[in-house]
């Protein structure tokens, strides 16, 4: 057999130093998203915040869920599941957005 | 002894080589064990996001059909409490993180004392939710149970919060759908915070099963899988807490 015997097999285990700096990034991203909510952006105050929080999250999936480092297969799903869900919102706006009782 | 038998024991006899007693029987190697829980365990997080996909999406439908309602029912939350809840809750998922990696590096202690920071972190998350609710409860902003709109009737009402937003007075038909606001308020915030006392309920036998050295042997997949359900819980409020006290800050 050419895989590697089980007692052998080596998980790849993400340091603490990453960890550390994922999280301090976080932080600063979170004083940032809210000093960021007081500044008068008008429409953008909304597109800022997603922005900031869609960042945080790929942080929080890349780096402590460890999809950095996962399978191909993994990787494949996650994105397949995002996918999915934009594709079940828009079809569910433009249901909404077509209906002649609708509040557009 | 017919032939099917000596196939069946021939298998059964290459199949079956050395392996850790935590390896189950079908499973080729502990890799493959581990990429197969691994996978599972994010079907069963991909389904999560469906499931708050739909409160997101109503969130996404509401605000836009009743804008002034939801601006306005955005400014009686405070700030100040989800921008230290956020904290809060990257704190904790940062200690659960570290969690995972004393679990990998066989630190028994270390990973005892990650859990319990990350178990009081998360009762700390719930107990600043639990002083806003009270707010709440406290100002008849609570759908079904206590509620009123005379707040946004009547701003001046609110002296704190008419000082800082200034907000216009919106007829009654209007100011009603503040309620549809602070109804997904509580559901959505009330849905993490359920998945919060889940994951807070789970943390404690863990800690109980890790002070008797569970996961620290080499076995650490029940760890690594529950830091991806509390991660989750944790990406979920990333998201409430723009939509639900950020954003509306200036519309």
């Amino acid at each position: 057999m050419s895989e590697p015997d089980a007692y052998e097999y080596e998980h790849h285990i993400v340091s603490p130093k990453i960890y550390v700096a994922i999280f301090v990034s976080l932080l600063c991203l979170t004083a940032l998203t809210t000093a960021a909510s007081y500044v008068e952006m008008y429409v953008f105050n909304v597109v800022v915040a997603l922005a900031i929080a869609v960042i945080k999250a790929s942080l929080v999936v890349l780096f402590f869920m460890h999809v950095k480092y996962s399978p191909k297969l993994t990787k494949l799903t996650i994105l397949s599941g995002l996918f999915i869900f934009m594709g079940l919102i828009s079809m569910t706006l433009s249901d909404y957005v077509s209906r002649a009782w609708g509040r557009w | 002894m017919s032939d099917s038998t000596v196939i069946s024991e021939g298998a059964l006899a290459e199949g079956h080589h050395e392996h850790p007693p935590y390896q189950r029987h079908h499973f080729e190697s502990v890799a493959q064990q581990f990429d197969a829980t691994n996978f599972a365990m994010w079907l069963f997080l991909l389904t999560e996001i469906m499931f708050f996909g739909g409160l997101f999406m109503a969130y996404l439908l509401m605000r836009n059909w009743y804008y002034q309602a939801f601006v306005e029912g955005s400014h009686h939350l405070s700030i100040f409490w989800g921008t230290s809840n956020t904290a809060v809750l990257i704190t904790s998922s940062f200690t659960m993180a570290m969690g995972v990696w004393c679990a990998q590096t066989r630190r028994k202690a270390g990973l005892v004392l990650c859990l319990v920071l990350t178990f009081i972190l998360g009762i700390m998350f719930l107990c600043i939710k639990g002083i806003e609710w009270h707010g709440e409860w406290v100002d008849h902003h609570v759908p079904g149970l206590r509620f009123t709109d005379s707040d946004f009737i009547n701003p001046a009402l609110d002296a704190d919060v008419y000082h800082e937003y200034h907000d216009r007075a919106m007829a009654p038909d209007a100011a009603n759908k503040t309620e549809m606001y602070f109804f997904l308020y509580f559901a959505m915030t009330g849905m993490h915070a359920l998945h919060m006392v889940i994951g807070i309920s789970i943390l404690v036998f863990m800690i109980f099963q890790a002070t008797r050295g569970a996961y620290t042997e080499g076995h650490f997949t029940f760890v690594e899988n529950f830091g991806l359900y509390w991660h989750f819980v944790d990406i979920i409020w990333i998201f409430l807490f723009p939509l639900l006290y950020l954003v509306s800050r200036h519309a």
